[in-house]
């Protein structure tokens, strides 16, 4: 019964903060017309969404948001550096990452992980899901690259979503 | 004080956006172009959304928050649009810099539907 | 200070744009011009918080953030369209 009535416990709080923020008052009134929009809408959009994941260890999840945040504004500054040095100055690969991560939700984090942060963007992945290629802008030694993407970003992320 | 850290943030931020943009115009193939944009970027706009937010929150009409919606907006959408800006370059087989492994190679010609030839968007 | 400060970030802004434009007109290959699209896209945001903070009015965080999403869509449409050929499968 909860679950047909409130299908994403987690999507009604988050859309009634959209709202607000998207209203950018947070008068009663308001909160309230956001927690309605937010319990219908997950309602009438249920047949859309993917089966829900579990997510083990949340306070892991909360480090590695940490870690991208700092490692986001790092990426910039370097990749910043790299293109004012100019186009003689970098040295751009293509790596494959065989992943260890088999759930959807997980792969897209990663790949947008690597996208966000020092120098790579995740280029292709192949139909059977197993291994990721990654561009990187400035890449001198790939085999670093690839353990550095599996320990750093890749082990929190079968951490939380896939703990066996 | 307040106006030395909005400085401060809006120049960030506008040097960030330049340098995104100057790395589109000036690196060599598409694959490395990708990287400006996506990443110089998305910190220069973030850094104007906040110095826009301490802005308007010190005007004294309450706290502005949100710009921290399109910022959110932008971080997750960047990431995206530059992997299927990749994929759709590695379809097409736009020229790379860097060796495109075997791998992709074959899985790409192998999918059974044709490339559109159109001369322009 | 804060208007010295502004007035620099537009010049910077619109080099940024007029770079991206460049790039727009010139990209030898469609990816390219996708690319330079969605750059645009990002530019004109930060164009317009500028604006914002410049006339001292929030009426143009609504245009930045519709900006967001539909530069968004029509990025993911047209790259869908050069993966497939088509949009709407």
């Amino acid at each position: 019964m909860t679950i047909r009535l409130l299908p994403h416990p987690i999507l009604t709080p988050l859309l009634t903060l959209i709202w607000l923020l998207l209203v950018n008052s947070a008068a009663p009134g308001q909160i309230l017309l956001g927690l309605l929009l937010g319990w219908l809408i997950p309602l009438f959009t249920l047949r859309f969404w993917p089966d829900r994941v579990p997510i083990h260890q949340p306070l892991t999840l909360l480090r590695f948001l940490f870690l991208l945040i700092y490692d986001i504004l790092v990426a910039n500054v370097i990749v910043a550096f790299r293109i004012l040095l100019g186009p003689k100055h970098v040295q751009p690969a293509f790596v494959v990452v065989p992943l260890d991560l088999r759930s959807d939700l997980g792969i897209s984090l990663l790949a947008n992980t690597i996208c966000l942060t020092p120098g790579t963007v995740s280029a292709w992945l192949s139909p059977d899901r197993r291994t990721l290629v990654v561009h990187g802008l400035d890449v001198r030694d790939p085999e670093a690259l690839v353990t550095t993407i599996k320990r750093r970003y890749e082990t929190p992320l079968l951490k939380v979503f896939e703990p066996c | 004080m307040l106006d030395i850290l909005l400085s401060v943030l809006i120049l960030t931020g506008a040097i960030f956006t330049f340098i995104g943009s100057l790395g589109l115009a000036r690196l060599r193939d598409f694959y490395t172009r990708l990287h400006g944009p996506t990443k110089a970027t998305t910190l220069g706009v973030g850094s104007l959304l906040i110095a826009s937010m301490i802005h308007f929150s010190a005007q004294g009409e309450g706290v502005s928050l949100h710009e921290i919606l399109v910022t959110l907006f932008l971080f997750i959408t960047a990431p995206v649009s530059a992997h299927l800006l990749s994929k759709a370059a590695l379809h097409r087989r736009v020229e790379s810099q860097a060796q495109v492994p075997a791998q992709i190679e074959e899985a790409e010609t192998q999918t059974h539907f044709a490339a559109p030839t159109v001369d322009r968007l | 200070m804060l208007n010295l400060a502004v007035i620099i970030a537009f010049g910077l802004v619109s080099a940024a744009l007029a770079l991206t434009f460049w790039r727009l007109l010139r990209g030898p290959d469609q990816p390219d011009r996708i690319l330079a699209l969605d750059t645009l896209y990002v530019n004109a945001i930060a164009l317009l918080v500028l604006l914002g903070i410049h006339l001292n009015s929030s009426l143009y965080f609504e245009a930045a953030l519709l900006i967001a999403m539909m530069g968004f869509v029509g990025t993911v449409a047209l790259c869908k369209y050069l993966l497939r050929g088509d949009i709407i499968e």
